[in-house]
């Protein structure tokens, strides 16, 4: 945790996760020098090195290739173009579009999970037991429910003729998937649904674990409800808002099932697409592999940098790799 | 606000967020012609079974669920014992590599599985030729990818649980004559289970959900999985409103049930990856 939580600590009896950290014990075990760790990690590596890193470097690889069906299915040599796929791809006005779409979707997302998440952790807090008890039951029900079931009853929700919420609101006929933004405003609401319940769930074990003692203690020293929000609670929330920040930034960003099936591939001439099921696409139904794979690379890239943010955050934060 | 109104704000919003899963399950049981009418009522008279009936027995469904069923327990097993042995290496030892090991996993997590499915599905294709039982159209194909994007994570979150392990546990066992053997699978091995429960969640989650892998390695419906099966409701005319969701009710029972199951340590387990 991190040292703005040492109070905390302190009148606490004693929880099992408070132990002497990197003192005596840990240059001991460290000292052990054997081959022992290497054999731990040995199952990791058999199935990580062929299934995610050789992959990993094969869809590179793909990205400097032209690979289309002849050379997949033919068994036609693949020809090197440098990065002729990436300069197709950036000169491409639709990707420019995906792009932009996937951002602004992903980041609507993202605030509104939050947004959702946090007042609902804070609403937590207030209530009674039963109240309390439903609400977590609730959001427990919708997170677990697949991506792909969650898909399928929302949009017999908002089916065209016999959906309910056309029915409730008088208006049959009306599809919501015709016009680009309801529909993705349609798949927001269904990614926001399966995903508030994490960053609710998570707010609210934080808000709980802080002892009451030393909200008390700062009101006893004359602080307002802000101050103890703004200096007491959020600095000892911070270690888990990072994570759920930055874990709902890459989720969002990856969506995939819900927009493909409730959008059916993309949306009507692929008004709907995002990155990722536009790399998909353009491998799987255009067989224009190496395109797929570039595009595949570049998202890879972005959501590094949004990794890299997150390890220097989770660092800042006092989490020990 | 008021505790009234807050408790009634957080029962209306219980009810929304239910609303969907409730609506599929009645929707399920509903005859065709009450979902076929255009007056949608929030409950039914003539409850049937026919939706179920005709999933399982026309559609097949009894095979496609216990092919998700093989695969996603497969995958909780081994993914589970694989990162129990890769987060007891990083948390008890201190060796060269272990940090950039640890990024690794996490930047692992953030690759679009999507884009990897390119390559890997050539490198499925490879190995079909090689060993059959793991090439294109087998479970074995979705066993072997789900294990590898399951195990990143639950590495990742395991590494919490065994930390919170006193080590001098496995001092007074090395003490006692215990060896490495006795005390990875006498001592950590059951201390770490509420912690393999809460990760077993997501290895689940990623294997039963998975529709991208399904789809495309998948391309006899023999051995098709839930998720890329419920695709042949979808028709291009008009959808068969009733199967699909009587099919989408089997395959979140399951789910939910693991859920429940382990619901206290998923939280804790949140925590666990969340706190040290």
């Amino acid at each position: 945790m991190t040292a703005t939580t040492t109070p905390a600590r302190a009148d606490r009896p004693a929880p099992a996760s408070v132990r002497p950290r990197g003192g005596a014990s840990k240059t001991k075990t460290g000292r052990r020098r054997s081959w022992t760790p290497f054999w731990l990690l040995l199952p990791s590596a058999v199935i990580l090195i062929p299934l995610f890193g050789y992959p990993l470097y094969q869809l590179g690889l793909l990205s400097f290739l032209k690979f289309g069906q002849p050379q997949a299915s033919a068994g036609e040599v693949a020809e090197f173009v440098g990065f002729d796929n990436y300069s197709t791809l950036l000169g491409d006005d639709q990707f420019w579009d995906v792009l932009f779409q996937t951002v602004v979707f992903a980041a609507a997302c993202v605030v509104a999970t939050l947004a959702v998440g946090a007042a609902l952790a804070v609403l937590l807090t207030r209530v009674g037991k039963w109240s309390r008890l439903l609400l977590l039951f609730a959001a427990l029900g919708a997170w677990a429910a697949p991506a792909m079931t969650g898909s399928t009853v929302w949009m017999f929700l908002f089916d065209t003729n016999l959906g309910l919420v056309n029915e409730v609101l008088g208006m049959q006929g009306h599809n919501w998937f015709y016009d680009k933004w309801s529909a993705f405003a349609l798949v927001g609401v269904v990614v926001v649904w399966h995903s508030f319940p994490f960053v609710m769930i998570s707010l609210y074990a934080g808000i709980e674990s802080i002892p009451v003692s030393v909200l008390e203690a700062a009101r006893l020293d004359g602080a307002s409800t802000w101050t103890v929000f703004r200096h007491v609670m959020l600095p000892m929330l911070r270690p888990i808002l990072t994570i759920v920040v930055i874990q709902s930034i890459i989720w969002d960003f990856k969506v995939f099932t819900q927009i493909y099936v409730m959008t059916g591939g993309g949306g009507i001439a692929g008004q709907n697409l995002v990155l990722n099921v536009y790399a998909y696409q353009k491998a799987f139904a255009s067989s224009d592999y190496s395109l797929g794979a570039a595009i595949g690379v570049l998202m890879t890239l972005i959501l590094l940098a949004v990794t890299i943010f997150y390890i220097r955050a989770l660092r800042r934060s006092g989490e020990e790799l | 606000m008021s505790r009234r109104i807050a408790n009634t704000t957080a029962i209306v919003i219980a009810l929304l967020t239910v609303f969907p899963l409730y609506w599929m399950v009645l929707s399920a049981f509903k005859p065709d012609g009450e979902i076929n009418s255009v007056d949608p009522r929030p409950w039914t008279w003539h409850p049937t079974l026919s939706n179920f009936r005709d999933a399982f027995g026309v559609s097949g469904f009894g095979g496609y669920f216990l092919n998700s069923l093989i695969v996603a327990t497969v995958v909780v097993v081994l993914s589970g014992l694989v990162a129990f042995l890769a987060a007891v290496a990083l948390t008890r030892f201190n060796f060269k590599f272990r940090t950039t090991i640890l990024v690794m996993f996490l930047v692992a997590q953030m690759v679009p599985v999507e884009a990897l499915t390119i390559p890997l599905f050539f490198l499925v294709r490879d190995i079909g030729s090689v060993a059959p039982q793991f090439g294109l159209s087998t479970l074995g194909s979705l066993m072997l990818v789900n294990l590898a994007f399951s195990l990143p994570f639950a590495i990742w979150m395991l590494r919490g649980f065994v930390k919170a392990i006193p080590e001098s546990l496995e001092e007074a066992a090395r003490i006692d004559g215990a060896n490495r053997f006795t005390i990875l699978w006498r001592i950590l091995f059951p201390l770490v289970a509420p912690g393999l429960a809460a990760t077993s969640v997501f290895s689940f989650i990623t294997a039963w959900n998975d529709f991208v892998f399904a789809k495309t390695f998948i391309l006899d419906t023999d051995h098709q999985t839930l998720p890329a099966a419920l695709m042949v409701f979808f028709k291009p005319d008009e959808n068969d409103w009733g199967g699909i969701m009587a099919a989408s009710t089997l395959m979140t029972i399951p789910v939910l049930i693991f859920f429940v199951l382990v619901q206290r340590h998923l939280v804790s387990g949140l925590g666990g990856a969340v706190k040290d």
